[in-house]
């Protein structure tokens, strides 16, 4: 199925749910607020049948603006891919968490916490999981500033001979 | 006559306490510095849980703050027993930002090497899985065959683990001086020893029975967990990247996805895993057979090396089959000289979280055994 | 029949400046006497067995094993002898290390239980002959004595996974118990069958009964079976692969063994090798004719010459029980470097449902066979 037939198909069903693209992206956008059925219709639907999550990529559009979620879909059975954007507001942004539906995205959707802070709802176990516990600051972002001390540790500066 | 009432109300009934032990991060069967927080009633275990980050090197953001030839290099240390294929899909994910066709010649080196390096890492993983249920000669084996293999990339780029090989638009060295005929030595030399390694490991009674029917992955599961790579192949799903989506060359090559068949238990268990890697290595020897046939003489392997890499505004998501599964980038561009996000999808980091769902219910001993037949590399997983 | 505490008493008790009411004198100086060639023997059969199951696995596996370490300057050549002096230098490294208790660890139990162990297989060696006479104490009730203090060893073993304060070495202690207990079974009813045909339970009597008639190995196919049976738990008793549990080096990392160290981890060394030791010399004594010479037995089978009856002095009988022992210890290698370990459950499952019932019936066939033929 192609881009565009995919997203009559969704519009159809939740008209609500998607945002307007820039001309010839390859993508759909969407509000955070459908997610969670969008995303059940895209899994279950018969002309559908993303019944893999690719990839989860969090990413950031720079300071002051919008936080994102690229999420890559792949039919095994259809042969077809999408790709899905959620943009939400940098801070306290919320997208609905869709490890219920696949669960790759249990531990993807943990990652992009963890990095971005974006926060997933619904997410049945939402902690940081390639950093410590006690980790401040999201450190993808684009406006992150390293801590000076961890853990009273200093943390080393001068970079020379690093880059 | 006393009744099984009687005798909880006289003596109570036996209470037993669940144990939290932690498998890791020093423990010789978490292939690294995996932790396991295990929750355990005498031997059997009811759930795991796994606490991963501890090789945590910041992959991602180096990639920002490094141009897209620099961050070859990274790709190599993410999955140091698979760098030939990070090498190559990563390069390939930028070649397709930047709408470079390489010639003949390079992919067929390409696919030389990462073929090469299939049979390496599947060594590797065939190797420590006999190590996890304890028998330690088939390890030693595994090794002095795959030693071959580095030797021959030794004499190829000069490095024997991460070799910083596979350029955007081309390869940093030629073949050297008669590797076609080193290589084909090899090949000849190592098809008959996979039939070794089943001799002594394989069907050995005590192998099956402890890797028959022990965490049966059901294929709905796998995928629902993005499960791919041989873990995935093992529970019967005929899905190969490499004969799906043919990148590269692959689509002119014959061979055979391989797939788990129950032989020996059920669909889609640590045997099926297990031997679905041994196979593929004879696949991959097929591949490399062909390809050695048909790689060309003549070429100049640097000559579509672009001088400034500054892939146009967009981004892109790219896939490959690395010898655990699929390997995805997704890199958005901002048309500068560094990636504005690079995001590594790990096979192995998919293919870890499935392990609470199998894994609970066995044995500590079939955790161990589990574990090693999912193939994990620390390195891709915390990145 | 004589052995060696005979023989010191005899000797002490007739030499002249002995006072005459010594008795005590006498005991105390033989026990210590005789303690001193068992020590020597343990210490000699690990360092020998280390060697060996270094050399052989190393062959097994397509490696040399070690090849630099030489006793004053001989390194023992390029191949085989190679690295004759590892053992040695392992020895002087582990009684230099360290030695740490942890800090939560119960003091007392944690630096008792290597020794239980080590007095258990010490104190084994007492009833083992490995020759005619040659025999620290020659017991009447020889085999019922070894398998007793042979199964105090699980013991110390307990104790020092449960003092570890460890929860992996209280896993092995508890996998060890498991295991050592449900494998004496099998071991006990296969000796009874050989108690039953010799009508005697020491060892020197039923290697006289296997001269007079055949080997036990060859006597009768449930005999031969009771063989496999013996020596198959035996090497569950000793803890080695495919039956080595407790310590799975990829599972519990050593088990009861992981907080151990220095002198204290060789001694648990040492016992494991004595233990093996023990198994490869009660499987000689027992089944394969003990210090008969296996050419003795072949030229009285076919009536050949007196004349032939050589390689059969007392000295020689040590040889011979070497050879047997050191070929079953070599077996024991040669299973551990080529299989894979078993799951706890199938090991019980290999003790309670296949070893026990067989070792059973196998009790009951052995005396009808001797009731029609013997």
């Amino acid at each position: 199925m192609e881009l565009a037939a995919i997203q009559t198909r969704v519009g159809a069903v939740h008209p609500d749910a998607l945002v307007p693209t820039d001309e010839g992206a390859a993508y759909l956008s969407m509000t955070p607020e459908h997610w969670a059925d969008v995303a059940q219709l895209l899994r279950s639907d018969e002309e559908l049948r993303f019944n893999v999550l690719m990839c989860l990529t969090g990413y950031d559009r720079g300071p002051g603006e919008p936080l994102g979620v690229a999420y890559n879909l792949h039919s095994m059975d259809k042969l077809h891919k999408l790709e899905v954007r959620i943009e939400v507001p940098r801070d306290g942004g919320k997208i609905p968490s869709v490890a219920q539906i696949w669960r790759t995205a249990e531990w993807h959707e943990r990652e992009a916490y963890d990095l971005f802070g974006i926060t997933f709802v619904g997410h049945p176990d939402l902690r940081r999981i390639l950093l410590p516990e006690d980790w401040e600051g999201y450190p993808l972002r684009k406006d992150y500033k390293e801590p000076d001390y961890y853990r009273g540790i200093p943390v080393p500066k001068d970079k020379r001979g690093w880059e | 006559m006393t009744t099984k009432a009687e005798v909880v109300k006289n003596f109570g009934v036996v209470q037993t306490e669940e144990m939290v032990l932690n498998m890791g991060p020093q423990h010789p069967s978490t292939h690294g510095v995996l932790r396991l927080k295990i929750r355990t009633d005498g031997e059997i275990v009811s759930s795991i849980e796994p606490h991963i980050g501890y090789l945590h090197r910041c992959f991602e953001k180096h990639c920002e703050n490094l141009s897209y030839e620099q961050v070859i290099p990274f790709t190599d240390r993410c999955d140091y027993l698979a760098s030939m294929a990070n090498n190559h899909i990563y390069s390939m994910a930028v070649e397709k930002m930047l709408g470079i066709e390489v010639s003949e010649k390079v992919e067929y080196i390409r696919v030389i090497m990462t073929e090469l390096q299939r049979i390496a890492s599947h060594l590797l993983a065939v190797g420590t899985f006999g190590l996890d249920v304890g028998g330690i000669t088939p390890f030693t084996y595994c090794f002095r065959d795959r030693e071959r293999v580095l030797d021959l990339f030794e004499y190829t780029c000069g490095a024997r683990l991460l070799y910083n090989y596979i350029w955007v638009g081309g390869l940093s060295h030629d073949l050297p001086l008669n590797f076609r005929q080193y290589a084909q030595e090899f090949i000849d030399y190592f098809e008959p020893k996979i039939n070794e390694y089943n001799r002594i490991l394989t069907y050995n009674k005590i192998f099956i029975e402890r890797t028959g029917d022990v965490g049966v992955l059901p294929a709905e599961v796998a995928i629902s967990y993005g499960c791919s790579g041989p873990v995935l192949r093992g529970s019967g799903v005929k899905w190969d990247l490499r004969r799906d989506e043919p990148y590269s060359i692959y689509d002119r090559f014959d061979f055979e996805v391989i797939t788990g068949d129950g032989q020996m238990g059920s669909l889609g268990d640590c045997w099926d895993r297990y031997f679905v890697r041994v196979r593929e290595m004879g696949e991959s020897v097929k591949i490399l057979r062909q390809a050695l046939a048909g790689l060309p003489e003549k070429g100049d392997v640097q000559e579509n090396i672009p001088k400034k890499i500054r892939p146009p505004k967009g981004e892109i998501y790219f896939r490959g089959e690395s010898p655990r599964g699929d390997l995805g980038f997704y890199i958005i561009s901002d048309g500068k000289a560094k990636p504005y996000r690079v995001k590594m999808r790990s096979p192995a980091f998919s293919n870890l979280s499935v392990i609470n769902e199998i894994g609970a219910g066995w044995m500590i001993s079939d955790i161990v055994t589990i574990l090693g037949s999912l193939d994990i590399v620390l390195g891709e997983i915390d990145r | 029949m004589t052995s060696f505490t005979d023989s010191l008493i005899e000797l002490l008790g007739g030499l002249a400046w002995v006072p005459e009411n010594a008795a005590g004198i006498i005991f105390v100086t033989v026990s210590v006497l005789v303690a001193l060639p068992v020590f020597l023997f343990m210490t000699l059969n690990a360092m020998v067995a280390v060697y060996m199951e270094r050399k052989v696995s190393a062959f097994m596996q397509d490696r040399l094993g070690p090849m630099e370490v030489g006793i004053f300057g001989f390194k023992g050549g390029k191949r085989f002898w190679g690295g004759i002096g590892q053992t040695v230098a392992d020895a002087v490294k582990l009684l230099g290390k360290e030695d740490t208790i942890p800090g939560e660890a119960d003091r007392a139990l944690f630096i008792i239980g290597p020794f239980i162990l080590f007095g258990a297989a010490f104190a084994t060696f007492i009833g083992i002959p490995i020759g005619y006479g040659l025999v620290i104490s020659d017991f009447n009730i020889g085999i019922f004595f070894v398998i007793a203090i042979s199964s105090i060893g699980v013991i110390g073993v307990i104790l020092a996974g449960w003092a570890s304060n460890n929860k992996w070495s209280l896993y092995g202690a508890m996998r060890s118990a498991a295991q050592m207990i449900s494998y004496e079974l099998p071991v006990g009813m296969s000796l009874l069958l050989v108690v039953m045909v010799v009508g005697s339970l020491q060892f020197h009597d039923i290697v006289m009964w296997q001269e007079q008639h055949r080997w036990f190995l060859f006597h009768s196919p449930f005999t031969a079976l009771a063989f496999l049976i013996f020596f198959a738990s035996g090497v569950a008793e000793v803890n080695r692969t495919p039956f080595d549990i407790p310590e799975a080096e990829s599972e519990l990392v050593a088990g009861y063994m992981t907080e151990y160290s220095g002198f204290r981890w060789s001694i648990f060394f040492l016992s494991e090798y004595a233990n093996m030791a023990i198994i490869a010399l009660m499987s000689a004594i027992i089944f394969l004719g003990g210090w008969l010479s296996p050419l003795g037995g072949l030229f009285r089978t076919f009536n050949l010459e007196q004349s032939w009856y050589f390689l059969e002095g007392p000295w020689w009988g040590v040889f011979w029980i070497s050879i047997k022992a050191i070929a079953l210890i070599f077996v024991m290698m040669w299973v551990r470097w080529t299989w894979p370990r078993l799951r706890p459950d199938q090991l019980m499952y290999v003790a309670w449902k296949v070893f026990i019932p067989f070792a059973l019936a196998n009790i009951f066939f052995v005396g009808i066979w001797e009731l029609l033929l013997g």
